[in-house]
C-alpha cells in the first residue's frame, strides 16, 4: 500500500491528570475518508487537533504522508520542530473548525486569500483568482466582498472550508463541522464535503451526521475514553455494532 | 434557498402569519411626566443663577480673558502642550504595546520585567516621576552609553542631555507606557483563542498571527480606552510646568505672575484645553467607527447623520423593514459562545 496520509501509533495525550487519548492506532490511506464517532470528551477532536500539531501528543507516533507530526528522528534521537517548520506543515493541511473561526474583520474572499499570500507568498492576482473559484465552487460567488457577521451560519462554515482549500492542502480535518449549525443550514455544508470526498480529498471528519459517514465515509471509527471501540465501513458498524458500547452510542444518537 | 413563499390560490391566508393588510400605525395619547418638567425647570433655574453670577462679577475681566485668548504667548504654549501630547502618548502607546506583548510571552524573565515596569510606573504618582526626570543630573551628572565589550562610548552631561522638554516627555510617556501596557493588554486577551487557532491551522506564524488577525481584532476594545488616556494626557500635560517647560499651563501661570490676571488666565487655559478635548473625542468617535466594521451589522449614525435624521424626521413615519442583503441571508447565526 502506498505511504498512509494518516499514521497514528499508539498516540497518548494528557492535559493535566486526564488521559485524553490513551493508545490511537490507525492509518487513513490517501483519498480515504474517515469519519470519527464517539460520545463528547472520547478524545475525537483531541485526536484531530494532534494531527496538524494544535496539540503535541505525548507518547507514540503520529505521521502525515509519512513525515512525523512535530518532531524529526535523528539517529535514536527525536528533536523538536522548529515553530517554522511546524507552520510549514500545517499549511499543507486544512482544518474546518465547530464555530468556523472566520476572520470578523475580513470579507469572504479577504478571509480565504490571506493565508495563500502572507504563508505561501502567492501573487494577488493569482489568489484571487483561486479565492473566486473556491467560492462559487462553495456556492458563495456573490458574497465575496461580504463581512462574516453578514452571513448565515452555513455560509459562514462553506467559507472556511474554502478558506481551508485556498492552501491547497493534501489532507482535511473536519472538527464537528455542522454541529453549530441550525438544522436546516446542515445540508448545504454537508454537500460541498460531499463533493470534496468525491473528488478524492483525504479527509478526517468528526462528526454526529450518521447519514453523511454513511454515504461518504469510507472507513467509520467509533471513539470512547480515548480508545478507538470500534472501527469498520460504515455501512457495517451502523447496522451491526459488535461492541456493547457501540451498542447503547448507537441507540441513542440514531 | 426557497423563493419567498407565494400563497396558493384558493388558500385563504390567516393566523399571525399573514401580514398582507398592515395595520393602521397606533396612534396613543403618551403617558405624562410633569415630574421631569418641575425638575428641568429647577435645574435650568439653577445653573442660569450661576451663569449670571459669574457674568456679572464685577472683578471678572471678560475682555482680559478675550484678550489673552489669542494672544501669541498662549498659542505657543498651547503648541508644546499639543506637542508634549502627541509624543508622550506616542512614546506610551509604542512601548505600552511592547509591555503588553513581552507580559504575554512564554520567557518568564520577559514577562517579569514587564510586570516589574507596569507596577513600579503606576505605583508612583506622575508628578513624582516628572520631579525625578527634572533632576536627574542630582545623582547622574553625566549620563553614558556605549555598546558592551566594545570601545564605543559616550558621555554628555545630563543636564543638557535631559532638556526640560524631554524630562517631561520621559515622565509622561514612560508613566503612560504603563497604563497602554495593561489597555492592549486587554485588548489581545479580548480576542477568542479560536482566532489564533484558525490563523495557526493555516500555518501562519506568530507575529503573523497578531499583526494580521489578533491586533487588528483587538484594537476594537483598544481604541475607546486610548482614546480617554489621550484625553487625559492632554490635561495631564500641564503637570510638566513643574519641569519649566513653556506649555499652556506655564505660560498662563506667567503672564497671570505679573498681571494678577488669576482666574482670568485660568479661564483662558481652560477654554483651549476644552476644545482640545472636544476635538480628540470627536476623531476618537470617527476612528472607533472605522474599527468596528465586520463586528457590528449597521454602523451607528455619525453625530451629523443623527443630526440631520433629527431635523428632517422629526415626525418619524412608520419604521421601514430591515433590508435584507439578499433572500440567502434571511438567517442570521448566533452570536459566537
Amino acid at each position: 500500500m502506498a505511504t498512509p496520509m494518516v499514521r497514528a501509533e499508539a498516540v497518548h495525550k494528557s492535559f493535566g491528570r486526564l488521559e485524553v487519548l490513551r493508545g490511537i492506532t490507525v492509518d487513513v490511506a490517501p483519498r480515504e475518508v474517515m469519519c470519527l464517532i464517539g460520545p463528547s470528551g472520547s478524545g475525537k477532536s483531541t485526536f484531530l487537533r494532534c494531527i496538524n500539531h494544535l496539540e503535541k501528543i505525548d507518547a507514540g507516533r503520529l505521521y502525515v504522508d509519512g513525515e512525523l507530526v512535530g518532531y524529526q528522528q535523528r539517529g535514536d534521537k527525536l528533536y523538536e520542530l522548529h515553530d517554522r517548520e511546524v507552520c510549514r506543515k500545517r499549511s499543507e493541511i486544512g482544518m474546518v473548525f465547530q464555530r468556523f473561526n472566520l476572520f470578523p474583520h475580513m470579507t469572504a474572499l479577504a478571509n480565504v486569500i490571506e493565508a495563500p499570500l502572507r504563508v505561501k507568498g502567492e501573487s494577488a492576482a493569482v489568489a484571487m483568482e483561486r479565492g473566486r473559484k473556491l467560492l462559487d465552487r462553495v456556492g458563495l460567488a456573490d458574497k465575496l466582498d461580504v463581512y462574516p457577521n453578514q452571513l448565515s451560519g452555513g455560509q459562514q462554515q462553506r467559507v472556511a472550508i474554502a478558506r481551508a482549500l485556498a492552501m491547497q492542502p493534501k489532507l482535511m480535518l473536519f472538527d464537528e463541522p455542522t454541529s453549530a449549525l441550525d438544522p436546516e443550514l446542515v445540508g448545504e455544508v454537508l454537500d460541498v464535503m460531499r463533493g470534496l470526498a468525491e473528488e478524492g480529498m483525504t479527509m478526517v471528519v468528526v462528526t454526529h451526521e450518521m447519514s453523511f459517514a454513511r454515504e461518504a465515509g469510507d472507513t467509520l471509527l467509533f471513539m470512547d475514553a480515548g480508545v478507538i471501540v470500534e472501527a469498520g465501513t460504515p455501512r457495517d458498524l451502523l447496522a451491526n455494532p459488535q461492541h456493547e458500547r457501540t451498542k447503547s452510542f448507537l441507540a441513542h444518537v440514531l | 434557498m426557497d423563493p419567498p413563499g407565494e400563497l396558493t390560490p384558493g388558500l385563504t391566508p390567516s393566523g399571525p402569519a399573514n401580514l398582507a393588510v398592515r395595520p393602521e400605525a397606533i396612534k396613543a395619547i403618551g403617558v405624562r411626566h410633569p415630574w421631569r418638567w418641575v425638575t428641568a425647570v429647577i435645574l435650568l433655574a439653577l445653573v442660569a443663577g450661576f451663569i449670571n453670577q459669574l457674568a456679572a462679577a464685577p472683578a471678572l475681566h471678560w475682555d482680559v480673558v478675550v484678550y489673552w485668548l489669542t494672544q501669541p504667548s498662549i498659542l505657543s504654549g498651547l503648541v508644546v502642550t499639543l506637542e508634549l501630547t502627541a509624543i508622550a502618548m506616542a512614546v506610551g502607546v509604542a512601548l505600552g504595546a511592547l509591555l503588553a506583548v513581552m507580559r504575554l510571552s512564554a520567557n518568564p524573565v520577559v514577562s517579569t520585567v514587564s510586570w516589574f515596569y507596569i507596577w513600579f510606573f503606576r505605583g508612583t504618582p506622575v508628578l513624582v516621576q516628572l520631579v525625578f526626570w527634572y533632576h536627574l543630573q542630582l545623582i547622574l551628572p553625566t549620563l553614558s552609553f556605549g555598546i558592551p565589550f566594545t570601545p564605543l562610548i559616550w558621555h554628555g552631561d545630563t543636564l543638557t542631555i535631559i532638556s526640560p522638554f524631554l524630562a517631561a516627555i520621559l515622565g509622561l510617556g514612560l508613566n503612560e507606557a504603563a497604563y497602554m501596557a495593561e489597555i492592549v493588554r486587554a485588548g489581545i486577551i479580548s480576542v477568542e483563542h479560536g482566532q489564533t487557532e484558525a490563523a495557526q491551522a493555516l500555518g501562519m506564524r506568530r507575529l503573523l498571527v497578531m499583526r494580521r488577525v489578533i491586533l487588528p481584532q483587538a484594537m476594537r476594545v483598544i481604541i475607546p480606552p486610548t482614546g480617554n488616556e489621550t484625553i487625559s494626557m492632554l490635561k495631564t500635560s500641564s503637570l510638566a510646568s513643574i519641569t519649566t517647560v513653556q506649555e499652556l499651563f506655564e505660560k498662563q501661570t506667567l503672564i497671570a505672575a505679573y498681571n494678577f490676571r488669576i482666574i482670568e488666565l485660568l479661564i483662558v487655559a481652560s477654554v483651549w484645553y476644552i476644545v482640545c478635548t472636544s476635538v480628540l473625542t470627536f476623531g476618537q468617535y470617527y476612528l472607533e467607527r472605522y474599527f468596528a466594521r465586520g463586528s457590528s451589522r449597521q454602523l451607528p449614525l455619525t453625530p451629523l447623520q443623527r443630526f440631520r435624521r433629527m431635523l428632517f424626521q422629526f415626525h418619524a413615519p412608520p419604521p421601514e423593514p430591515l433590508p435584507e442583503a439578499s433572500t440567502d441571508t434571511t438567517r442570521i447565526n448566533r452570536p459566537h459562545g
